[in-house]
């Protein structure tokens, strides 16, 4: 046979296949989405010990054959050779974590029915000694008849006698390349089956006070377990704006530097304008936001590589079920509040289709990273910094409040929608517990990099597009003489189309004018009145530093008030609304997305206009 | 007696469950982590804030959360303390 060799990693959710994968591959990996689904297919080079590299595949976790979510569709294609455009594996790795044999042992029968050359990593062996469980791995490949090889992945244990292992199934599939089908059984006789081998493997079991059982008891206690939440949910929120500052000022920094750079080196004109207006300024200022996605990502790793995640789930579940939803719900939401874009991906494990469309809906009402610039300046210009308690400021009540309204306008947008358009059965919430781990660095620093690549690739693909078009839509047509430039342009035409509609809810010829540009993110408002108010003025330096007290002298406090209101609603991230598409496969819902997201924007901006104006603010 | 019923702590064989009362999806998942009848279980946390809902049943080796809703189709005899 001839061509790539590929070999996948087939197992149950938790069985460790993702932390086997990165000690088997290294950093050596591709992520890309499977054809025509939205799972994200990892693939990485393994070089076996005959020098023969093979493409390792990480399937996504699956508790059988018999699927009902889209990723365990997808493994189980793949598995059967029936993915269009994906090739069957050479060779099978079925992962069974050691500590909870019976239950991975079950689907791995199902596997090795197949008949396809197979190998067992008996994963997680120490684990299940640190729980008193040794087993005998001579004994559970006399009982498959596959070879089965302990590892510990994390330790990077059992490696080369893995890899050992692969070569030799490929070899003798290419000797004998048909299939061994093995007679097919039933699920409960797979399950007796499975009780028995592992009885037969199993040396010595004693019967220990589990450290996980221990760790629970407080985790998930009644009184104790939300506070705890709430409280590392805190600590979070903390860390994200706290400790991204001066990363991104750093950040700001170079892209300052380069811009300056770039007007040294290119002579000025259309190419320097467009780079360092257009290119620098507009993705500059998304790709201030990294330093704060990475440290939310981070925490979410560890909260998903403890373990702790499903428990935070399960601590939800209530409260999501009071709107509809379920606790798996949860998790892309936490992410939304660094970006939605991640988010909205993370839904992709939420099985039930109905749940998973109404969180993808709701998920850019969570306060995320972006809005922070514009509330932050909208806040600062306007709210006296005053305190209205012991250690309370005003700004930051306000800020706080932005972010309340934020989810319980999601909280009750999901209700609605599961009562309307996205109606159908309570969805259940069903979910193993896994084990708790400490993570390892390595793992948590190979999936940092990979969130941190998709968003700079985004910054570089899809804002870079939409920041160069959105440039040359504010700098032509050119002005004349007396006239400023940003309401020549065809961008300042739309605002004025813009400012028809807005009127009403109090918004100004300026407001509209920011609204355009950031249809694109809505931190590109802040830089857009930047610029409006610098034409504005004769000493553009004084301008350019005092923007607050140019709104502060421009604006009434309702007109703000509005604008906040409408900034907690706004659907006005174009990433977003392109994820969501792609997600959701088609225009319809990211339409609706935006029809729904523009009308509460308009109603709640309009609302806190007219209700400020007659209390008299 | 149900799964629901059953006090926190106590272990108990699953002798039937309503299928048809559970989302095919749903039935599908629970049979795959192994609760199904003959299983032994037993509610090792019940959930925090009001309804105690959902529960994490100890199955096995392994803690699954599901729902009350899903405790309640199952049947379950409640075992002696000796037979632990």
């Amino acid at each position: 046979m001839s061509g790539k060799r590929t070999a996948a990693l087939v197992g149950n959710p938790n069985a460790g296949k993702s932390a086997l994968f990165n000690a088997l591959t290294g950093a050596r990996q591709k992520i890309a989405n499977y054809p025509g689904v939205t799972v994200e297919r990892k693939a990485g080079r393994l070089v076996l010990p005959t020098g023969e590299p093979v493409e390792l595949i990480d399937l996504p976790g699956s508790y059988g054959f018999d699927a009902t979510s889209p990723d365990e569709e997808v493994t189980r294609k793949v598995i059967f050779g029936e993915f269009v455009g994906e090739a069957q594996p050479d060779v099978l790795i079925v992962v069974l974590d050691a500590s909870n044999i019976e239950q991975h042992l079950v689907f791995a029968q199902e596997v090795l029915e197949l008949g396809r050359p197979t190998v067992v990593a008996l994963n997680m062996v120490d684990l299940a000694e640190r729980d008193g469980l040794v087993i005998d791995p001579a004994a559970l490949e006399q009982a498959l008849g596959v070879p089965v090889i302990p590892t510990v992945a994390v330790r990077r244990r059992g490696l080369p006698e893995l890899a050992q292992a692969i070569a030799a199934a490929e070899a003798r599939a290419e000797s004998d390349p048909k299939d061994h089908p093995r007679p097919h059984i039933t699920l409960p006789e797979r399950r007796l089956a499975a009780n028995n081998i592992a009885k037969g493997a199993i040396l010595s079991e004693t019967r220990q006070h589990r450290l996980h059982a221990r760790m629970d008891q407080v985790l998930l206690h009644p009184w104790l377990g939300p506070p705890i939440l709430f409280a590392l949910l805190f600590v979070i929120f903390q860390a994200v704006f706290a400790w991204a500052t001066p990363f991104a000022d750093a950040l700001e920094g170079v892209v300052a530097w380069l811009s300056e750079l770039v007007t040294q080196i290119i002579p000025a004109g259309f190419v320097q304008d467009l780079v360092v207006q257009g290119v620098l300024a507009g993705v500059g200022s998304v790709v201030v936001f990294l330093p704060q996605i990475v440290i939310l990502f981070f925490f979410i790793l560890v909260m998903e590589a403890t373990g702790y995640m499903a428990r935070a789930a399960f601590i939800m579940d209530r409260l999501m079920a009071s709107v509809g939803l379920s606790g798996r719900s949860f998790i892309p939401l936490l992410s939304s509040f660094a970006c939605a874009i991640p988010g909205i991906m993370a839904t992709r494990s939420i099985s039930d289709p109905k749940d998973r469309l109404t969180t993808i809906l709701i998920a850019p009402l969570m306060t995320c990273s972006a809005r922070l610039p514009v509330y932050a300046v909208i806040i600062g210009a306007f709210i006296p910094a005053t305190t209205v308690g012991p250690g309370i400021g005003l700004q930051g009540l306000v800020l706080f409040g932005l972010y309340v309204a934020g989810i319980v306008g999601a909280m009750a947008a999901a209700l609605v929608l599961r009562r309307s358009v996205t109606k159908g059965a309570a969805s259940g919430f069903i979910m193993e517990l896994p084990k708790y781990q400490l993570p390892r660095l390595s793992d948590l620093l190979i999936g940092l990099w990979q969130r941190a690549w998709v968003f700079l690739r985004r910054a570089g693909t899809i804002i870079f597009t939409v920041t160069v078009v959105l440039w040359v839509l504010l700098s032509f047509p050119k002005a004349g003489p007396g006239e400023s430039q940003i309401n020549a342009s065809i961008a300042g035409k739309l605002a004025s189309g813009v400012e028809v509609l807005v009127r009403p809810i109090g918004f100004n010829h300026e407001m509209a004018l920011a609204l355009v540009p950031a249809m694109a993110a809505r931190e590109v408002a802040v830089s857009a009145l930047a610029t409006t108010y610098a034409i504005d003025a004769s000493d553009e330096d004084a301008a350019a530093s005092a923007l607050e007290d140019r709104l502060g002298s421009r604006w009434t406090l309702p007109m703000a008030l509005a604008f906040l209101a409408w900034f907690v609603f706004a659907p006005q991230c174009l990433s977003t609304i392109a994820v969501a598409r792609r997600e959701t496969n088609g225009w319809k819902w990211p339409a609706f997305m935006l029809a729904y997201l523009f009308g509460l924007a308009y109603i709640f901006a309009g609302l806190t206009f007219w209700t400020a104006t007659a209390l008299g603010l | 007696m149900n799964l629901d019923a059953l006090p926190t702590g106590r272990r108990a064989r699953i002798i039937a469950v309503d299928w048809g009362i559970l989302a095919p999806e749903e039935a599908t998942r629970l049979r795959a982590l192994g609760i199904d009848s003959g299983a032994e279980v037993e509610i090792a946390h019940r959930g925090v804030f009001a309804g105690k809902d959902p529960i994490a049943l100890s199955v096995g080796r392994m803690t699954v959360a599901v729902r009350r809703s899903h405790a309640r189709a199952m049947e379950v005899e409640e075992l002696a303390e000796a037979a632990r």
